[in-house]
Parts: structure tokens; sequence; C-alpha cells
């Protein structure tokens, strides 16, 4: 073994660079591909990314075929699934605790919220598992690996616009026969914006927590329990007027998803707030949580199959 | 022909042992000198990778050696390889030497501890067949997932589509799901989907050995068909010689880490199925019970010493001598038995057949004369037996290895090759009648 004797690690060292001398003359040109130990951390290799997108696409399909074959009410769960969650949240919190929703109806509030909430935690939990949950794949072949996290925000959003409808539908359904009033506003234009930030927000959050988890997965069990924790920190089951004044408001502001619930609740259900520095608050944490996300877990990738 | 694909001073390594609270230190040691502008201090303790081996340390004290730590081993340790455009390289190694952590680097799947890998055009990897299939999809579904995951985009797995299921000839099945499929249905289809990637570079381990001969026998011919016409290169790792040999051109011989032979196909296929590092015809046995074998040469009629190399047709005298020490030891027999290098049993030679009885001496030496050496399975292995009162006592497996040079084995001026003609020639006469 060549590590015990100086003489034969000095040739090693000198080597290599004779060696790539030769090569360089011989065809510097056209290696298209280069593999090497480490990469510039800021190499993110998006180009890569665009190239594979027909893979985000047939991911995408494969997580929408494939969920809910052999069931027979196929994709009504989507719906099944708020609506449940809904019921059993304006019993608890409405019925018994008593907890007030502003003007809306309650069934309203809670579906509003829940089909938002969803969206993120979904994409946050799936996307935390992406080491972990691929390893198969990701052990035997190579592509860019944040195809799977962008392929989930992807899937999610698919699930999410269904489940915007039913929202739209119930809120029509409130209108019509129960004459409730409900002011869809400009505010409601914002729709684009608010799931993007929501999908970067869970971008980022979901690849830093696994590359983090590739190795030590201490962080798994906070994560299970501390999305639902994650929950009641956003104005989720109650809405931001409840909350007075002074520390737990400004608290609840730092949560980058609050401004983003109260936005859509505003726009859709006529009750929330609204102001620009919030919205530009959690807009400046999702790019920025997300460019980091994407560098640590560009760094994580190219090794992780070691340790997982 | 230019360089497809260069590997420079390419070293992979491991930790052993489970990550826990353990390893916890150890990579904060590390992340402490990788912030000091350090050297990995893991780099410099690894050890080469023997796997059969519990604690080399103990077993390879080398006195004034920099301390090695037993939980680092380098997996592949300085490798350097140049692969040629079109080239079917085949690449060998017992379990362990650091094949498939070969493929896994040039596939990306992880990185180079140290060193570099430079390729030109795609690499596309075949490290399982079907990767990514999910069992609930049809097997068309399945057959664009897996082509994006290996890199095609969908117009491109669209216009082979027909093709790719012609070959896995899964046409009939093609929109059944995949869990419904047999595995070697499952393999063929994988396989086509790889066959006709678009890549520059094909890597592909092991993923022959679920479909049927049939089935094999086509994808080597679509593997040559890859290298030969469309000029692409292709990395193949068997266990299966005789596809290797069959396929490759050249080989690559890897032990413990290291490249230990590259070259043609024959010639590092000869130096794989040679035993243990016995070049000479010396046995090496601790003998059992008092009994043991002390020596062993090859010999022309004419008493000229052989060294490994007879040719076909050639007499040759296989001497070795014994030494037994025990009084209690009477009538000993002999076996010789000759396997060929993948180690089917070419014939059996047995002294009791002649009933002749050796008796127990410090040094006693047998002849056994084989006149026109028959085998021409291009080497051989010799199994030494020895039998006390006609049940089997001691065997040294592998006790030489002799190459076969192609010769004139009928005395007909033909000269006959090696294996062309299966692996035992016996003397016979034609004669018009």
């Amino acid at each position: 073994m060549n590590v015990q004797t100086s003489p034969e690690v000095q040739e090693r060292a000198i080597a290599p660079s004779v060696d790539r001398a030769s090569v360089q003359t011989a065809s510097q040109d056209d290696w298209t591909l280069v593999i090497e130990p480490k990469r510039s951390l800021l190499d993110l290799n998006l180009a890569e990314v665009w190239r594979y997108r027909d893979l985000l696409y047939m991911f995408v399909r494969r997580d929408f075929v494939a969920l809910y074959k052999q069931t027979i009410l196929g994709p009504l769960w989507y719906l099944i699934q708020p609506l449940m969650q809904t019921v059993v949240f304006t019993l608890i919190f409405s019925k018994i605790a008593k907890i007030g929703t502003d003007d809306v109806p309650p069934i309203l509030f809670y579906l509003a919220g829940i089909t938002m909430w969803t969206y993120f935690s979904e994409c946050l939990t799936k996307i935390s598992d992406t080491f972990i949950a691929n390893q198969a794949i990701f052990g035997k072949v190579y592509f860019p690996r944040a195809i799977v996290p962008l392929s989930l925000v992807v899937s999610g959003l698919i699930k999410f616009s269904i489940q915007f409808l039913l929202l739209m539908f119930v809120t029509v359904f409130f209108v019509v026969f129960r004459g409730v009033s409900i002011q869809i506003n400009s505010y409601a234009l914002l729709l684009p914006v608010l799931i993007l930030i929501m999908a970067m927000l869970g971008l980022g959050f979901g690849m830093m927590i696994a590359s983090m988890t590739s190795k030590y997965r201490d962080l798994k069990f906070l994560l299970t329990f501390g999305v639902q924790l994650w929950m009641y920190a956003t104005p989720i089951v109650y809405p931001m007027s409840m909350i007075g004044g002074g520390k737990w408001k400004y608290l609840i502001w730092l949560n980058p998803l609050s401004s983003v619930i109260e936005t859509f609740k505003l726009g859709f259900l006529g009750e929330g707030s609204f102001s620009w520095m919030h919205l530009g608050y959690s807009a400046g944490f999702a790019v920025v949580l997300f460019f980091l996300s994407l560098i640590v877990f560009n760094k994580t990738e190219r090794n992780f199959m070691d340790t997982v | 022909m230019s360089t497809a694909l260069q590997i420079e001073d390419v070293s992979k390594m491991y930790r052993l042992g489970t990550v826990g609270t353990g390893t916890l230190s150890h990579d904060l040691n590390r992340w402490w000198a990788m912030i000091r502008g350090k050297e990995d201090p893991a780099l410099k303790i690894g050890q080469i990778n023997d796997r059969t081996r519990r604690n080399p340390e103990t077993e390879n004290a080398n006195p004034g050696s920099r301390k090695s730590d037993p939980n680092y081993v380098w997996a592949l340790r300085d490798i350097n390889l140049e692969v040629k455009e079109g080239e079917l390289l085949g690449i060998i190694g017992r379990n362990g030497a650091g094949k498939s952590t070969l493929l896994k680097l040039l596939s990306r799947v992880t990185a180079p501890t140290t060193g570099q890998i430079k390729a030109k055009g795609r690499i596309a990897s075949l490290l399982e067949v079907g990767t990514g299939f999910h069992p609930e999809l049809t097997g068309r579904e399945n057959v664009y997932l897996n082509g994006a995951i290996m890199g095609m985009t969908r117009p491109e797995i669209t216009s082979r589509l027909d093709e790719i299921v012609d070959f896995s000839g899964c046409s009939k099945y093609i929109d059944t799901p995949v869990k419904r499929y047999s595995s070697g249905m499952t393999v063929r289809l994988g396989f086509a989907v790889a066959a006709h990637l678009e890549s520059e570079i094909l890597i592909v381990d092991e993923v022959l050995a679920v479909g049927d001969f049939d089935f094999q026998k086509r994808c080597i011919a679509k593997m040559r068909e890859i290298s030969a016409g469309a000029g692409r290169t292709v990395l193949f790792v068997s266990h299966n010689l005789s596809s290797i040999r069959n396929l490759c051109d050249k080989a690559l011989l890897l032990v413990q880490g290291g490249i230990a032979r590259l070259g043609g196909v024959e010639e590092v296929l000869s130096a794989y199925s040679t035993p243990n590092a016995n070049q000479g015809l010396n046995v090496d046995d601790e003998g059992k019970n008092g009994f043991r074998f002390t020596k062993l040469w090859m010999e022309d009629e004419t008493g000229t010493q052989l060294g490994r190399k007879v040719i076909l047709g050639q007499n040759c005298r296989l001497f070795f001598e014994y030494e037994c020490l025990s009084d209690t030891i009477q009538n000993i027999g002999f076996q010789i038995s000759i396997l060929d290098p993948f180690g089917t049993r070419l014939a059996q030679f047995s002294s009791d057949d002649f009933g002749l009885k050796f008796p127990p001496q410090a040094r006693g030496r047998v002849c056994f004369a084989l006149d026109k050496f028959p085998f021409a399975a291009g080497s051989v292995q010799i199994n030494m037996n020895a039998f006390i009162d006609r049940t089997w006592w001691h065997c040294v497996g592998n006790a030489a290895s002799l190459e076969i040079e192609t010769g004139d084995f009928y005395g007909t001026n033909v000269i006959q090759k090696n294996s062309q003609a299966g692996p035992v020639l016996v003397d016979h006469e034609w004669i018009s009648a």
C-alpha cells in the first residue's frame, strides 16, 4: 500500500500534473462531462435540471396516476381529505373552543386555511424525505436530484388546484344557498404569487431538511410533530384579528407563511389582512431560503449515497 | 480513435460501520480540518479493501507505517484508465474488488474522494435494469418513465417506442401493469430501454443474469451492435467470464481496489482465473495430520523442465513430492483433477485405478505421465488429492495452473487452437472405408 512510504506519495503528487499537461495538448477540447470530488458551491447546474424537464413531467404523472390506482373513489380522495378535516376543525375549534372566524362561515374559513396549509405541509414533508425515500433509484442512476423535490411541488400543485376548485364550489354554495356575502376582491389576483412563495418555502425547508437528514436522521422526528405545531403558529384555525397586539402578533408575523395565508383569506373570503411589508418579508425569506437550500442540496447530492 | 473516457487518479474511500453518535466526532474532526484548510485526516489512514479479513491491522503489522484506521477503507485506489471511443471494455474482479464502486463513480451516483473523471458525451448506466419502474404503471408508461430517468426526452422515447417494445418481446403485455410481469419480462423491458438510449457511453453491470439464454444472446448482440455500428463505448461488468469473452475486446482486472491487469480479453481472463499468485508450480501446502505435498513440477519426456506452459499434444510428466511422517498412515493413493478456468472438471486421474499404493516416506516422489496433453481450455487448474486406504484424506485445490499453448495435437500439421473444438481433444483416426 503506497500511503506508507513517503517517496511513493511524492511520486503520486507529481504524476497528475504531468498527466494533465499531456492530456490538455491531446484533447483539452471536448470533455462534455468532468466528474470531480468537489464542485464549487454556486455551481447549481440549473441547465441540467432544465434538460431533464421531461423527467419532472414523468414523475408528476407517475405520482398522480399511481396514487389512487386500485381505489374505487380515486381522485375523489383529494376532496374527501380536506372536507373531513374541515368538519373536524369546525367541530373542535368553532363549536367547542368557540374560536371566532371573523364574519366568515367557519366551514369556509377552515377549508380555505386547510387548502393552503396542506399544500405547504405536504410539500415540506414529502421533500424532506427525498433522499431516504428515493435511495433505490438514486443509488442506481444519475439525474439532477433536484428534479424530485421539484416534481413533488408540481404534483402538490395539481392537488392544490383540485382542492382550490372545491373551495370555490363551497364558496358559491354558501353565497347562493345561504345568502352569505363573500367579497372576492382584487387581492385574489395575488394568488400566483402566494403559491410561488409557498412552493419556494416548501422546497427550501424541505430540501434543507432532506440534506440534513441524509446522514443523521434526528431532524426527521422533529419534523413530524414540528409541522403540526407550525400550523398553530400560522393563522389557519384562527384569524389574525384575534391576536391582540404585542409580542405574539409580532412572533406570528415572523412566520413567513402568516402573510401568505392572511392575504389568501383576504382575497377569497374578504376577511384577513394585507401589507406589502409582510408579504415582501415572506417573499424575501422564501427566495433566500430557496437558494440556500439549493446550495446545500447540491452539495449533499454528490455523496449522500455513501452515508444515507 | 479518440478517447471517450479518461479516469485520472481516482480513489474512493468508504467508512465502515454504522452511522450514529460515534461517527459524529469523526465528522466534526474532518470538518474542523477542512475549515483550517488541512488535508482530510481520514484520507491518510484508509486501508486497502480486503473484505475477507476481519482486522488487517493485526495481520500485516508493518512497523514504522503510519497508523491506519480499519474503519476507513479505500474501495478504489489511484485508478488511471483511458477508454477509447467504440471500445468494449469488460471489467472483472472478485467480489469487493471495486467494480461496482467504479461504475457508481462513472454513473455519478456518488462522487470520487480524489481524482477526476472526464468523458465525452452522455453516460448512461445500467447498474440495474428497470430503475424506477413503478409496479402500478403499465409497461408503456414505465418505458417513458425509465427512459426519462436515463436522460431521454419524450420525443426521443416516442420515436423509438416500437423498437424498444419489439426488442423486449413484451408487445402483448405493454398495456398491463408491470407488477403482473414475470421477472424476466421486467428485465427485458428495462434492458430494451437502456439499449436504445442515445448515449455515447453505456455502462452495464451484470444485468444479463436474469434473462433466458436466448435473451442474453440478443443483449450481447445488441451491445456489439451499439459499439461497432454506432461507435459507442461500452463498459461491461460481469462475473460471467464467457459473456465477457464473447463481448469484449479489452478487459480490466481489478484486485482490491486497484488495476491489476489491463489488456486483451484472453490475457486478462487467464490472469483472473489463475489462482491466487500461484505463478509457479509450487504447492503451498500446510498439510494435514502429518501428510503434505511439498513440491510439484512439470517435465517433458526428455526431462526438461516445462514451467507452466504446455503445448497441446505434448508428452508431459507431472512430478510431485510428498512428505509423510506418520507411521500410522499406510497405503497412500493419489488423485489428480484437471479443471478449466471456470472450475468445471475436465478429467480426474486416480492411482487407485492402477492398483498402486505408495508408502509413507519423508520424501516420496511420484511421476504422473500424460502423453499427448489433451486439454484445450486455454488454461487449466490442477487439484491434488491424497487418499489413505481409499478414503479421502487431504486436498490441495488450485495446486497449480497451466497455460496451454496451441499445438499440433493429432500430428497432422494442423494447429489445434484452444477451446475451438471443445475443452478436451481425443486421439482418433479417419479412414476412408
